[in-house]
């Protein structure tokens, strides 16, 4: 860190005005701010990539949850990372794409926020969250031209409005706000069908818990870079709940509960089809 | 114009410093305590929005006596500092050591520099994980620096009060004992035959760095929390 000769404060952390720690990177430190990086062009070497992200309301809040896979091209590069995060108190962000500027994207958006709120004394509200987010994706434009494109999937509880809300986001910086339920990454096309069919209004907490890890394990038998949960070595999804009480990670004993329950209903109903079918029946699960 | 008089070196530095203690003695005290569970800080503030104690960082608070517009700029700059510091290594390696030493080169160099000294006093304290590991750094401001042990009274009539504090303050009090002893000290009149005045609690800013919060200690006790404390 630079200091003058002094060894005093260097100016620019005197200097009153801003609220974002992001305006103050780029005044005082610019080459720590993954956007401002001078880059050399052509091909981005295999770097790994991470893949499906959900997220689902219910009365009273809103569940976030990702499978446990990095791949870099057709290699499993992680089969524990994770890519759901506390963005502070009242949110979670969620992650797909190039998972190194991602989880550098995400320190450095609860760093955002967590600066403004010790400068203000007072939080963002959940639209200015979002749109701190959507800002920091538009200046990673030039490194998603390059294929480091980073998608991330925001939720959180709106304590004004007193409820869940999701905003998922392009490439450019788009920010659009989802209702209900909605899914990014690779294997979303197959999660957002899964949602659609489980997904019901007056959901409970746990209920969309379930709802968000079966649209994961829905992914996962479609899309190959999609990890499901791994039974054999007790790698389940991350799932985030956030009410009004806060952000919460769903701890390991339930999450394990709900899988052993989706996977032992799906099993039953793969024998009874068989049985009435035979063999070559029972493949599509429901 | 008459001619400028040669002025010494010890006479023009003790003209700033006496310039600087009278700006801060105007203001109200703030006490800094620890307790069993963290470090508490309380002084009297009426308003709810303009404070002088603060978070800094994970388990690293601020407060301050003097010029309103003074001392936010410093929180400001270590608020900045701690986050940078944070972001660029890693959380842990931020200490209010670091932060201490980084006011006291600031505060420094204005005393000797600058035409007007900081009308500012601060207090950097960082909670550790045991009661031996608090760190409380008080920070004048000619920039020099004293690493305090259990509490610190500072502005106002520091000296004082700070023998009042003195007096009935113990390692590993509880909470709510220290809060007690706390309205009693900021409580002390300034003139010794005077009755003590009437402290409410709504008239209080206090703030705790509560050793048990997972990662950010920094809490405020206002409102009901904080009048059940303070109660009979």
């Amino acid at each position: 860190m630079e200091h003058e000769a002094t060894g005093r404060l260097p100016r620019a952390f005197t200097t009153p005005g801003s609220s974002s720690f992001v305006e103050f990177l780029a005044s005082h430190a610019p080459d720590l701010l993954p956007g401002a990086r001078h880059t050399p062009g052509g091909e981005v070497p295999l770097t790994p990539h991470g893949t499906t992200i959900v997220a689902v309301t219910f009365d009273g809040g809103v569940v976030m949850a990702g499978d446990r896979r990095a791949t870099a091209g057709s290699v499993i590069a992680n089969r524990e990372i994770e890519k759901v995060f506390p963005a502070d108190d009242h949110s979670a962000v969620g992650i797909a794409g190039a998972a190194g500027i991602a989880l550098e994207l995400v320190r450095l958006f609860q760093l955002e926020l967590e600066h403004y709120e010790k400068i203000e004394g007072a939080a963002l509200s959940l639209d200015g969250k979002a749109n701190r987010l959507s800002t920091m994706i538009r200046g990673n434009l030039g490194l998603a031209m390059q294929g480091l494109a980073v998608v991330p999937l925001f939720a959180g509880f709106d304590v004004d409005e007193g409820l869940g809300r999701i905003f998922s986001y392009d490439v450019t910086g788009g920010r659009y706000e989802e209702h209900e339920h909605h899914s990014v990454g690779s294997g979303s096309l197959f999660a957002r069908g899964s949602l659609k069919k489980l997904w019901r209004p007056g959901l409970d907490p746990s209920g969309a818990v379930r709802v968000a890890v079966e649209a994961l394990v829905d992914a996962a038998d479609d899309d190959s870079a999609t990890g499901g949960p791994d039974r054999v070595r007790k790698i389940w999804p991350v799932v985030a709940r956030v009410t009004a009480d806060g952000f919460e990670r769903v701890q390991a004993d339930e999450l394990e509960a709900t899988v052993e329950a989706i996977l032992a209903e799906r099993t039953r109903d793969v024998r009874a089809a068989r049985r009435v079918h035979g063999r070559q029946h029972g493949g599509d699960l429901r | 114009m008459s001619m400028p008089f040669y002025v010494s070196p010890e006479q023009l530095m003790k003209d700033r410093a006496d310039y600087a203690r009278k700006g801060i003695a105007r203001g109200r005290s703030v006490v800094v305590a620890a307790y069993d569970g963290g470090i508490a800080f309380a002084t009297e503030n009426p308003s709810r929005a303009l404070h002088k104690i603060s978070e800094i960082y994970d388990r690293i608070a601020f407060a301050a006596v003097g010029k309103y517009n003074e001392f936010e700029n410093l929180r400001v700059a270590g608020v900045r500092y701690a986050d940078l510091r944070g972001y660029s290594y890693d959380r842990s390696d931020v200490s209010a050591r670091g932060l201490a030493n980084a006011y006291a080169q600031t505060l420094g160099t204005v005393f000797t520099t600058e035409s007007k000294p900081l009308e500012v006093e601060l207090v950097v304290a960082e909670v550790g994980a045991r009661a031996v590991d608090d760190q409380i750094y008080r920070l004048s401001y000619d920039g020099s620096v004293a690493d305090e042990h259990g509490y610190v009274v500072m502005g106002g009539q520091a000296e004082q009060l700070g023998d009042v504090l003195a007096d009935g303050w113990q390692p590993d009090m509880p909470l709510t004992d220290v809060l007690h002893l706390v309205r009693r000290v900021l409580a002390t009149p300034g003139d010794e035959s005077a009755a003590p005045r009437d402290l409410a609690a709504s008239s209080l800013e206090v703030a705790v760095l509560d050793r048990s919060r997972p990662r950010r200690a920094f809490r405020r006790i206002t409102g009901l929390p904080l009048d059940e404390l303070l109660g009979p």
